[in-house]
């Protein structure tokens, strides 16, 4: 945030104005950033712990509910988890998986657009092309078939240690392309400005020009478009968790928790699916309006997708 | 004009080349084929025997080749789980997904359309400013979510119309229809609800913004300033000028929504192409999803090239941008 608005000097009076939506959505991120990271101090139980799971006290209404038990605020879910903790935690989840999604993809697409714009030819055509292959396949199919694949060579990809490390890969594998082209197109302008071109005069090497030189005047859009996939990210690995391709239902994420709450629509048991996609939707939702404020307002040029 | 064709035809041809290696890597190395083909005693020299009727000891490049023309022939293996093959299965998903997919689409033309372009002739009206709103609520909506509210309010509280199942259905030649039959179209009302939404806030927000880019242009103004009526500029001069980029984005679109069914018709338990590939990763029934991927992919890259060709045809101003 720092370095983008040191570089928008002229922009900052205007930011004090922030729009009442934006500022709400701010409040609203912070909120669930520190209950999500908070939640073994607020959760009243540890939903990973299977020991303590109650069987008698399972899919009891939330508290407000006639039948509700004021120790389960939220209600809980088949195996007498508490809702609330679940959901605290559920949401660490989904935000880790995001944010490690968003930040995989960064790295990669910004270290292969660097390289792309830099170098040209033949490294810059194979990049790209295979950019292009991987913009050609719907998002979520690609990133089904890298978790089913992952589940195929190893039945460990369902556990819990690894399930985090797959879906992150499977949604980063679809993003980075975005911030390759944005990154390259950046680069092959400044690559061949003047100050560039006194640094290879000097004899620096290519790689000390492109990280000392380059990068730090091609990372303002990445940060952009970083806010706006981390929105997209989290929707993809709900969407994968509530395919049964994510999380495990033992570390559940809020994907996970709506899966669950699923199979119990039928039977008039709402809580279950209803708390953790609400939750999802007002997190997805800030996030994407503070994306859209910051494209808006940053980098009016960004094309909107 | 005809090398943008001929560079577009080149990429699909990648695209395609790539999706059935990453078809032919699933088939070959995810799993022995040999150890799932073979008795459990098989002595190591049956087993050999096996792999060389297969063919599995010759070149990875020739290998590949075998594959590529078999994938041609409609070849495409069987199911691991139920033993069938695998393109008899896709071909029986096959109408349940399109007739989706084709009345999600129709319905998020027929909703999104007028609503965009109210938005842009009064884009500062209460009402327009709070469609702008909810349109953003729709893009944060995962399609499961919508799904699941759905049922909820529909089937489970008020009971009105099923959520799950195609109902019964109608054959006809060789294909299966749910539109001859009364529960076969209340069956689909949920579903394309549901697949249609994320379609149509992606619809209505490209209109808009066309919408109001084309009024602000030169030629409107001019329009204008002669006195011509109103719904003649909004209608027939700017309304046509702004769906150009729609019916592209439509087009393309299609081919993602193929692959959102897969949401869809879990949700719903809908008979398609999506729910198959679905319980084909649970299982790890690689001929399955191989097949899928290979299916969809290229449907995908048939839908975009035809996309870009008839837009190139139409639009002579994008022959210089497509490259």
């Amino acid at each position: 945030m720092s370095a983008v608005t040191a570089r928008n000097l002229p922009r900052r009076r205007a930011r004090l104005a922030l729009p009442v939506s934006v500022m709400v959505a701010l409040v609203v991120v912070a909120i669930m950033l520190f209950a999500a990271f908070a939640a073994p101090l607020i959760a009243p139980t540890d939903p990973t712990d299977v020991g303590k799971f109650d069987l008698m006290s399972s899919e009891l209404p939330p508290a407000f509910m006639p039948d509700g038990d004021p120790r389960y605020l939220l209600g809980t879910d088949n195996q007498g988890r508490d809702l609330f903790s679940a959901i605290l935690y559920g949401a660490r989840i989904s935000i880790l998986i995001g944010g490690g999604a968003v930040l995989v993809a960064a790295t990669l697409g910004v270290t292969l657009g660097l390289m792309a714009g830099f170098f040209g030819g033949f490294v810059d055509a194979l990049i790209m092309r295979i950019g292009d292959v991987i913009l050609s396949l719907p998002t979520i199919l690609l990133a089904l078939l890298v978790s089913g694949l992952a589940r195929a060579i190893s039945p460990e990809a369902a556990t819990a240690q690894w399930a985090p490390i797959i879906l992150i890969g499977a949604i980063a594998i679809n993003e980075w392309v975005q911030y390759a082209r944005t990154v390259r197109a950046a680069t092959m302008v400044e690559a061949s400005k003047d100050y560039v071109r006194a640094a290879r005069v000097i004899g620096y090497s290519p790689i000390r020009i492109m990280l000392r030189h380059i990068l730090p005047n091609v990372m303002s859009p990445v940060m952009v478009i970083a806010t706006i996939n981390l929105a997209a990210a989290m929707l993809t690995e709900a969407t994968l968790s509530f395919l049964g391709v994510g999380m495990p239902p033992t570390y559940p994420s809020l994907g996970t928790l709506i899966r669950i709450g699923n199979e119990f629509v039928f039977s008039g048991i709402w809580w279950i699916a209803t708390f953790p996609a609400l939750v999802l939707v007002v997190l997805v939702l800030a996030v994407n309006i503070v994306g859209d404020w910051l494209r808006d307002r940053f980098n009016p040029k960004l094309t909107r997708r | 004009m005809i090398a943008a064709i001929g560079s577009r035809l080149m990429q699909a041809v990648l695209v395609m080349l790539a999706v059935t290696a990453i078809a032919f890597v699933m088939f070959r190395y995810v799993g022995d084929p040999v150890a799932m083909m073979s008795r459990e005693d098989a002595t190591p020299a049956e087993k050999a025997e096996l792999r060389s009727s297969l063919g599995l000891d010759r070149p990875v490049l020739v290998q590949y080749g075998g594959f590529v023309t078999r994938v041609l022939r409609g070849d495409l293996g069987n199911s691991f789980r139920n033993q069938r093959p695998v393109v008899e299965l896709l071909a029986e998903r096959l109408p349940a997904t399109l007739e989706l997919v084709l009345v999600a689409t129709l319905l998020a033309l027929a909703v999104g359309l007028p609503l965009g372009v109210f938005c842009a002739l009064k884009p500062d009206g209460a009402i327009a400013r709070a469609i702008q709103t909810l349109s953003l609520v729709g893009i944060s909506m995962p399609t499961f979510v919508t799904g699941i509210a759905l049922i909820l309010v529909f089937s489970v509280t008020l009971r009105w119309l099923p959520s799950f199942g195609r109902g019964d259905v109608v054959h006809v030649g060789g294909w299966t229809t749910g539109f001859l039959t009364w529960t076969g179209l209340t069956s689909l009302i949920l579903p394309a609800i549901t697949l249609a939404l994320y379609q149509l806030t992606l619809i209505m927000r490209l209109v808009r913004a066309e919408m109001i880019d084309v009024l602000s242009s030169d030629y409107i103004r001019f329009a204008k300033a002669r006195g011509l009526p109103a719904h003649y500029i909004n209608f027939r001069l700017a309304l046509r000028n702004a769906l150009m980029p729609v019916v592209t984005v439509t087009g393309l679109q299609i081919g993602s929504l193929i692959a959102f069914a897969i949401v869809t018709e879990t949700v719903f338990q809908w008979p398609g192409m999506g729910l198959l590939f679905i319980q084909a990763v649970s299982f790890a029934d690689v001929p399955v999803m191989a097949a899928y991927l290979l299916f969809v992919g290229f449907l995908f890259v048939v839908i975009n090239m035809a996309v870009d060709v008839i837009y190139a045809l139409i639009d002579p101003r994008l022959r210089a941008r497509s490259t």
